[in-house]
């Protein structure tokens, strides 16, 4: 177990240390951050100044949701540059990965997780920070301590949940070939449902009771909402059960299915 | 001529027919980008069904804004998204090859490189299209049907010259960076309100830098009576002007090419 961790680490390390290689890239993907929320800021700043009261978020909040979405964009994703695994499974090397005497799931997982994280250590959270002092009313409010610790718990389980979908979609692409149609298929429903097109309280009642319980909104949804303030209390300490309960479903779920779909795995190479 | 115009026709077939080869592939490729577009869609249905326009502007002329910019986006990026591989062909020294070529570089690299899965999305728009020019309330005459035609036939021009300025930086840098996304995919996204919501300023940069407002905001003006005359109308005419500046970044780039490749 313990020697399992230190792999699980160093290749943490190893992907921190690549991503650190490319300062220009890190600078340019902050500015683009930076950018991009500012600009969404402004698009939500000209409806809310025509109708803002029919809209259910204030728009202090709705800015808050727009900058933390835009900082954490990369480690909500469920659809990132993961590009050793998806050439694994087209390639067949996958083999490789198999007759090494780590579990697949654990390495996969451990993988996606440090991509995103070692990516939006360097590059999202100077956007979060560049957001906090921008000025009012474009700039985002800070929660409080209480709501603070709340969000990260929740940020860390729904950054879980978002890699544990990314698992399940690899192991779809052991049955499917079209890894591209599939990757856009997933990236889109998955931001769609979990609010990164706009949050989930701007959906039609009707709707937000059936997307509420899926699993999708125990991903980005919830530590956004817990973040602006739209989630507070024992609300934010039930949607942290509720994300306990879908990542443990869908971990389980996960690694079932890697079995089956591993089991069937021909190679063709010599 | 004829003879090049034959190639980049072969060119052009024998993607299309690769393309083909994978049925399956390419139409769930093609259903991924007309949801993708379907997505963004709703994001604006959901809120404007709660508010009923942004600024002077109704659902419907929001629209019409969000079905052109997606026209001409799906266009410009049908043949201009596959010089996205630009920063691999310098990298690995490919360039080489198609430079010792005598045609044209540019139509070398694009044609082989179409993407014709942004079908799914042009659908997508054209379905937006045909439901926002009813809803917008414009008293169409056959000047403003010309106009919304310049409109989406001009945006794709633009669109192009902004895939080949972000890919002509890789000439100077040798790799792509994420942050030029902004001046693609941002500005699909940003191009789905009229662009003068996001304020005075910010007009401006998009009239005289990038000038998507030349072919969305002053051209739906006129569509709109909201503004008389034919600036307004042949707006999306001037918008032609940047194809200078992105030609001439990309013929710099062209000359000052060392290979990097072995």
């Amino acid at each position: 177990m313990k020697a399992e961790m230190n792999v699980y680490v160093s290749m943490f390390r190893i992907r921190f240390a690549h991503n650190l290689q490319y300062r220009s890239a890190v600078l340019g993907a902050i500015l683009k951050g930076y950018l991009w929320a500012m600009m969404e800021v402004l698009g939500y700043l000209a409806i809310y100044r025509t109708g803002g009261g029919a809209l259910p978020m204030e728009f202090s909040a709705t800015a808050s949701y727009v900058w933390a979405h835009q900082s954490f964009l990369v480690l909500f994703s469920v659809v990132f540059a993961d590009s050793e695994i998806y050439s694994a499974i087209r390639s067949g090397a996958v083999v490789y990965d198999l007759a090494r005497p780590v579990g697949l799931y654990g390495k996969w997982f451990c993988q996606s997780a440090s991509n995103r994280l070692s990516f939006a250590l360097v590059n999202c959270l100077p956007v979060l920070l560049l957001g906090a002092v921008t000025p009012k009313p474009y700039g985002l409010i800070l929660p409080s301590v209480t709501q603070l610790a709340f969000f990260v718990v929740s940020a860390l389980l729904a950054f879980c949940v978002t890699v544990a979908v990314a698992m399940l979609m690899y192991v779809s692409l052991f049955y499917f070939i079209s890894q591209r149609g599939i990757r856009i298929i997933v990236r889109v429903v998955t931001s769609f449902f979990s609010g990164g097109v706009i949050p989930l309280l701007f959906f039609p009642k009707p709707l937000q009771r059936v997307i509420r319980v899926l699993p999708f909104a125990a991903m980005q949804n919830m530590p956004l909402q817990i973040f602006c303030g739209t989630i507070r209390g024992t609300n934010a300490a039930k949607g942290i059960v509720f994300q306990m309960f879908w990542l443990l479903i869908l971990i389980l779920a996960g690694s079932a299915a890697m079995k089956t779909a591993t089991k069937k795995v021909v190679s063709l190479g010599g | 001529m004829v003879i090049a115009m034959k190639l980049y026709w072969n060119y052009f077939l024998m993607e299309l027919k690769s393309q083909m080869q994978y049925k399956a592939s390419f139409f769930l490729t093609a259903l991924g980008q007309f949801i993708t577009a379907f997505t963004t869609f709703f994001g604006i249905r959901f809120l404007f069904d709660r508010i009923h326009g942004v600024d002077r502007f109704t659902y419907g002329q929001v629209l019409l804004c969000f079905a052109v910019i997606m026209m001409s986006f799906a266009l410009g990026e049908m043949a201009g998204g596959g010089l996205a591989v630009f920063p691999d062909l310098l990298r690995e020294g490919e360039l080489d090859r198609i430079l010792v070529r005598p045609r044209s570089i540019l139509l070398q690299i694009v044609m082989p490189n179409m993407d014709f899965s942004r079908l799914g999305l042009l659908a997508q728009a054209l379905l937006v299209l045909c439901a926002a020019i009813p809803a917008s309330k414009v008293a169409w005459t056959p000047e403003k049907a010309l106009v919304l035609l310049l409109m989406v036939l001009c945006g794709s021009v633009i669109f192009f010259c902004l895939f080949l300025l972000v890919a002509s930086v890789a000439f100077f840098t040798l790799q792509s960076f994420e942050f030029l996304n902004i001046f693609t995919y941002g500005m699909r996204d940003f191009g789905r309100y009229p662009l003068s919501v996001y304020g005075e300023e910010m007009l401006k940069l998009l009239t005289f830098v990038i000038p998507l407002a030349l072919i969305q905001y002053y051209p739906l003006l006129y569509l709109l009576d909201q503004a008389e005359g034919i600036r307004y109308a042949a707006a999306p005419l001037f918008s032609l002007l940047f194809v200078l500046p992105s030609a001439a970044l990309y013929r710099l780039g062209v000359r000052n090419y060392k290979s990097a490749g072995s």
